[in-house]
């Protein structure tokens, strides 16, 4: 029964949803509304877990004394300083939980996709070394494309922005449009396996 | 003053991070760290503020609707996650919410099969239309897996590998350009906000 009446809620609910997708009426919407709102009062305790979570492992961690066990308590302070400037000075610009996502989070976060520029290019060289014919077009449709969207490229030649257009218009949405059918059929698949219980590995686990 | 020091701070975390390009380092760790305490830190005021009072201490202490209270005892289960008893209670606030699944069977049909289908059967007046329908229908045929890519249907699979070959490249070049445009961000702030070398 701990499997059991789980399924039997999300097989429920679920083929209310299907059929709420289909009866545009006042009682259809109003069981949407109310299955939000439900939704949205039970999403702050899923954050609790998380941050629990985040506690736990990284309080193991500190108590076990583990190798780099200190950049536990710089991760775990972090957190507790920028919750408290939250909760006390508030969330306006101008307070000093503010300043943290301006001068500590933003350029962190930032920096670290920037970085990914360098580890791009370089498993791009990797990857790219043109050794077939089709590598060769990979390679050039993405020189063309990264040329295209900066003034350099229309300096060197002006069909370079022209056949980049043309190569994301074109070729680019045929494969786009292809790869988003198959994605939509294997939603569509993912989400029937899900409300017919076939699949179950999101209950987890146990009994 | 102040915004100095905040400058210093930014550039100074900025260039912790860079510094894994050299190699991993105890700056590029402390940096990492942070990172990940400071931007949970920064969702939980948020989710008080935007998730929390609204759709739960405001509607059972405030307007008295407390049927809330049952979602928030829902909510609640979750904690139950990490007893090894009673693990299987943090279910139901898992079920309750993806609940949502079924609308994703009309909506995914609808919006990433339907409506691409539609817009790959319009008229084939000129060679980008017949580009785009041939490179549609080769690409599905390579992903329809219950027959083997041999003979005719081989070589038509092999045309749709090379739609998907320019389709990647395409979305690499994307992909590469977003990033480098962080980087000039930063790159800007470092020279031009910091050590104010250009303007």
């Amino acid at each position: 029964m701990k499997r059991q009446i789980p399924l039997i809620i999300i097989m429920t609910l679920g083929f209310m949803f299907v059929a709420h997708s289909f009866i545009p009426h006042k009682i259809s919407a109003d069981f949407f509304d109310w299955f939000q709102d439900w939704v949205k009062a039970i999403s702050p305790f899923a954050v609790s877990l998380g941050v629990i979570s985040l506690f736990m492992v990284n309080g193991t961690k500190i108590s076990r004394k583990v190798p780099n066990w200190q950049y536990s308590v710089i991760t775990l302070a972090g957190l507790v300083f920028t919750a408290l400037a939250g909760f006390i000075w508030g969330t306006q610009s101008g307070t000093p939980y503010m300043w943290l996502f301006e001068n500590v989070q933003m350029p962190m976060s930032a920096t670290m996709f920037a970085l990914l520029a360098f580890y791009i290019a370089s498993a791009a060289y990797k990857a790219f070394r043109a050794r077939s014919a089709q590598a060769t077009v990979l390679l050039l449709a993405a020189i063309i494309v990264m040329l295209g969207q900066v003034p350099l490229g229309a300096m060197i030649s002006k069909w370079i922005p022209e056949t980049s257009k043309w190569i994301l218009n074109v070729p680019n949405l045929a494969a786009k449009r292809a790869i988003m059918i198959g994605v939509g059929l294997g939603m569509t698949a993912t989400s029937l396996k899900i409300l017919l219980g076939i699949e179950r590995t999101y209950l987890g686990g146990g009994d | 003053m102040f915004e100095t020091v905040s400058k210093i701070v930014a550039a100074f975390l900025t260039l912790s991070i860079f510094s894994f390009l050299y190699k991993d380092n105890p700056f590029y760790k402390f940096a990492e760290a942070l990172l990940v305490g400071v931007s949970m830190g920064y969702a939980i005021p948020l989710v008080y503020e935007n998730v929390f009072l609204p759709y739960v201490y405001t509607p059972i202490f405030l307007s008295h609707k407390f049927i809330i209270i049952i979602p928030a005892i829902l909510g609640s289960l979750y904690m139950f996650r990490f007893s090894k008893n009673l693990g299987w209670l943090a279910r139901y606030p898992i079920v309750f919410g993806m609940g949502i699944v079924g609308m994703g069977v009309p909506m995914s049909i609808h919006s990433s099969v339907l409506v691409q289908m539609r817009s790959a059967m319009l008229p084939i007046d000129g060679i980008n239309t017949a580009l785009i329908f041939i490179g549609t229908v080769t690409i599905l045929l390579y992903f329809f897996f219950s027959k083997a890519h041999k003979g005719i249907y081989g070589k038509f699979t092999n045309v749709g590998v090379w739609f998907m070959m320019i389709g990647f490249g395409a979305s690499f070049g994307y992909t590469v350009m977003a990033r480098v445009s962080l980087l000039i961000g930063r790159i800007q702030f470092l020279l031009g906000d910091c050590l104010g070398l250009i303007k």
